[in-house]
């Protein structure tokens, strides 16, 4: 028997289960949007590289999670690459070409999609573990562990990235580098090894990502188009470079739509994160959490 | 007399920092004005208020007695107010020439606009340069520019903000004359510079900004003298 | 400036001739199916341009505008009976009205903004017709389209003529807008917006302008779409390519003149024609990226742009 009571608490786990996955793929935008100011809008499409990269991994025995960690440092040297191409390509800095290099991404996001498809095929993809399948039962709630499981990675990587960035030279180095790169390489500090270092480290999440995303269900070569407008509302929501914020807004997101698919119907909930990103841009584009530009 | 512009209680916070206020200010029609004050004091704020690029928290804008507080800068570009930036901004591909038809463009009276563009690109001595693209002036020749541009909206007042930073001294002396010519014609000029000689000759009135203050004010020969502009440009002076 | 205007309208009358009397002179119909395509595509980096080269905002949802103009189309002829020209008019006010609204939402803050508004525009526009009823959902509907008149010389060489008088006319517009005090307004945006609204330009109405005329045109293009396909599904009329190919031909022909856009569909939907046969559709994608790629990073001021390096010489 379920009462409406039973449909609310489960749509409200269910949100904040899901809005804590979208954390974990937006986190790494977070870092390069958020801190670097770099719009890297093959953030979601290199989320699905981290999911096929765990999926290879499993066809030879390892379950996502050790097979995410053994990602950690193949995606960090991935995104290291890509900064430096990126920064190659743009050796200048202005106002065109902001919009030249997401541009670039963009072109770069669809190279990536189709390498994909053309390397693994068309078809879903999908990954096995023990705890797919069953679930956790806790009164009225009933919550899927391929759910529960990769909930799990957002915070324990915003935890891991706040003690690094505010607990460390080099993750300090970063944040500095976010507001003034001439006060930086002053103190002797090269701004450009910085900012690689930076989008490494977001690169790296990515696959934490993609492993979330494969464990929550089967993927496909497209996938990242569903994520972007998502992704991008939650990092601008939460104040460009707030990490923390975040896991918030990302939960919020998260609950919105699991609402819309409670009581409205699924299929209207991709539209969700994109209206509330429109109106946030036209009410208060500086985010909810972060300072004012 | 009605002010050319007048300014009461103008305040500009952002977030916690209070980069501007309270500030009274007046010009009169045709008069030379220099702001001077160390980096940081709010003066481009202030001009930033004054055109319309920012809205203050506080504070009313007159501009001939008309209240402009809430028009939008190119309604106040058209209405006779004209700038130059601090770090030139032509539009780059375009040519000279083009970016002069650009303020013209919302110029009803002018019959020919190339005809008038040429005129005001003579008047600042860069009319051998109308048709190259603004990407490839030198330092001097972006700062004409800039005045050029701001003189095609025949404002009534010109804000010349820093227009001769990192220009050499016959350079300097070139960027005066222009200005000087134009309030010959009937322009109030308002002067933001560091470049102390410059200022001191042009200004009939100085004012001297602090910490998005105004901490004094007078004429050129007043201020240079002004104990309290002396401190907040050369510190504290132990000999008296 | 007079005698041009001249040269181009006796062009565009050619064109337009040629495309009339082409039915009796061509006889394989595989001709006006390409050509369609090309034409089309003339139509949509045309539109793209007006806001991403004129003024500097670049619109990654062109699909959304296009795959709006394809749905609204069909919904006005199959549920009312209107003919085709009505859904032309009706596809680019519902154009003019999306670009009108995603600028007003998004401009008044950083470029970087609309762009990336943009990009989720088309899963949501995607998304509301999988969702109305009467479009079809997920499985398409079909469109059959009245017969075509009498002169036209069959079904597609009907369509490919109507695409063709909607390309004529939109890249006249481009032009005159490129020409005016509206093309220059937003060349200026483009290069300084600070310097351009403290020089009187009005910057918002301008954005909002090139905002509208841009949808409007996207939309526009889709409009024959049903008519020449005689079927509308939501993943071809939203499809990725578009987006792509909206942004890539203008930035290799080169943004910053109306011939851009046309150099630029001419050459890469050619190509593209080309390759689907040959070879498949995927790489035809990656294709497509690579060359946006290489354009953005080494030529940014397209095809034009480097023919313009080229003839300045050393004078630069």
């Amino acid at each position: 028997m379920t009462s409406s009571l039973d449909i609310f608490l489960n749509a409200i786990s269910t949100g904040v289960v899901l809005g804590s996955i979208y954390a974990s793929i937006a986190l790494g935008l977070a870092i390069t949007f958020g801190i670097l100011h770099i719009p890297n809008v093959a953030h979601p499409a290199l989320v699905i590289v981290g999911a096929y990269f765990v999926y290879l991994v499993g066809q030879w025995g390892i379950s996502p999670i050790p097979a995410a960690l053994i990602g950690l440092p193949v995606f960090y040297v991935l995104g290291m690459a890509l900064y430096s191409f990126y920064s190659r390509t743009f050796e200048r800095k202005g106002q065109a070409n902001v919009l030249q290099s997401l541009t670039l991404f963009f072109g770069l996001s669809l190279v990536i999609e189709i390498a994909i498809a053309l390397f693994f095929g068309s078809e879903l993809k999908s990954v096995d573990a023990d705890y797919v399948g069953s679930s956790l039962i806790l009164g009225p709630i009933t919550m899927p562990y391929r759910l529960l499981v990769p909930a799990l990675f957002a915070p324990i990587m915003i935890s891991a990235l706040w003690l690094y960035f505010n607990r460390t030279h080099s993750g300090t180095a970063i944040r500095a580098v976010a507001h003034d790169d001439r006060a930086l390489s002053i103190s002797g500090i090269n701004p450009t090894w910085i900012k690689r270092h930076a989008f490494g480290i977001a690169t790296a999440t990515a696959v934490v990502g993609g492993a979330a995303l494969i464990i929550m269900g089967p993927v496909e070569p497209f996938a990242g188009r569903f994520q972007i407008g998502r992704v991008f509302a939650i990092v601008v929501l939460a104040g460009m470079g707030s990490i923390p914020g975040t896991l918030v807004v990302a939960i919020m997101i998260g609950i919105a739509e699991s609402f819309v698919s409670a009581y409205l119907t699924p299929s209207w909930s991709p539209g969700v994160a994109f209206a509330i990103l429109l109106l946030a841009l036209g009410l208060r584009p500086q985010g909810l959490f972060g300072a004012a530009r | 007399m009605t002010t050319a512009l007048s300014l009461r209680n103008i305040e500009k916070s952002f977030g916690v920092f209070k980069a501007l206020g309270p500030v009274d200010l007046d010009l009169n029609p045709n008069e030379r004005l220099g702001i001077i004050g160390p980096n940081g004091a709010g003066k481009t704020t202030l001009i930033n208020c004054i055109t319309g690029v920012l809205k203050p928290d506080n504070g009313t804008v007159h501009f001939m007695g008309k209240d402009i507080s809430h028009l939008l800068p190119h309604e106040r570009a058209r209405l006779g107010i004209a700038r130059s930036f601090q770090i030139p901004r032509p539009f780059i591909g375009m040519s000279v020439l083009e970016n002069l038809l650009v303020p013209l463009d919302y110029k009803h009276n002018v019959h020919n606009k190339e005809q008038r563009a040429l005129e005001l690109l003579q008047s600042v001595g860069l009319h051998t340069r109308a048709q190259d693209p603004s990407g490839s002036l030198s330092q001097l020749e972006l700062r004409k520019l800039e005045l050029a541009r701001a003189l095609a909206s025949d404002p009534k007042v010109l804000i010349a903000d820093e227009a001769m930073a990192g220009l050499s001294d016959t350079e300097i002396d070139e960027v005066l004359d222009i200005l000087m010519k134009l309030n010959e014609s009937g322009v109030a000029i308002i002067m933001i510079e560091h470049i102390m000689h410059a200022v001191m000759r042009f200004s009939q009135r100085v004012v001297c900004f602090d910490t998005g203050q105004l901490i004094a004010a007078g004429t050129a020969n007043e201020i240079a003298n002004n104990e309290t502009v002396q401190k907040v440009y050369f510190g504290e002076q132990t000999h008296h | 400036m007079k005698r041009n205007n001249l040269i181009f309208a006796l062009g565009a009358i050619l064109i337009l001739l040629a495309g009339f009397f082409a039915p009796s002179i061509v006889t394989n119909p595989f001709y006006f199916f390409a050509g369609y395509v090309i034409v089309q595509y003339i139509v949509i980096a045309t539109g793209w341009n007006v806001l991403g080269g004129y003024a500097g905002y670049i619109n990654f949802g062109a699909a959304a505008f296009f795959g709006s103009g394809v749905y609204l189309s069909a919904f006005l002829f199959n549920a009312f009976g209107l003919p085709l020209w009505v859904g032309i008019i009706g596809a680019a006010a519902l154009g003019a009205i999306l670009g009108l609204a995603m600028g007003y939402l998004t401009l008044q803050i950083q470029g970087v903004y609309f762009a990336i508004a943009t990009l989720g525009l088309v899963i949501v526009l995607e998304t509301i017709v999988h969702n109305l009823p009467g479009l079809g959902g997920a499985r398409g509907m079909a469109v059959y389209g009245p017969a075509p008149p009498e002169w036209s010389g069959g079904p597609v060489q009907y369509v490919f003529f109507v695409i063709l008088i909607i390309a004529v006319a939109c890249v006249a517009l481009a032009r005159w807008i490129e020409h005016s005090w509206v093309g220059r307004g937003l060349r200026a945006v483009r290069a300084s917006e600070d310097a351009a609204e403290c020089s009187g330009v009005p910057t918002l109405k301008l954005k909002l302008v090139a905002c509208s005329i841009s949808g409007a045109m996207l939309a526009a293009a889709g409009a024959p779409y049903p008519f020449y396909t005689n079927f509308v599904e939501p993943v071809t009329a939203f499809s990725l390519l578009i987006g792509l190919n909206a942004i890539a031909m203008p930035l290799i022909g080169g943004t910053r003149s109306w011939a851009g856009p046309i150099i630029g569909a001419i050459i890469l939907a050619s190509a593209q024609q080309i390759a689907t046969v040959t070879i498949s559709s995927e790489l035809n994608i990656l294709f497509v990226g690579v060359v946006l790629i290489a354009f953005v990073a080494l030529a940014p001021n397209g095809l034009l742009g480097l023919a313009k390096r080229k003839s300045a010489g050393t004078a630069q």
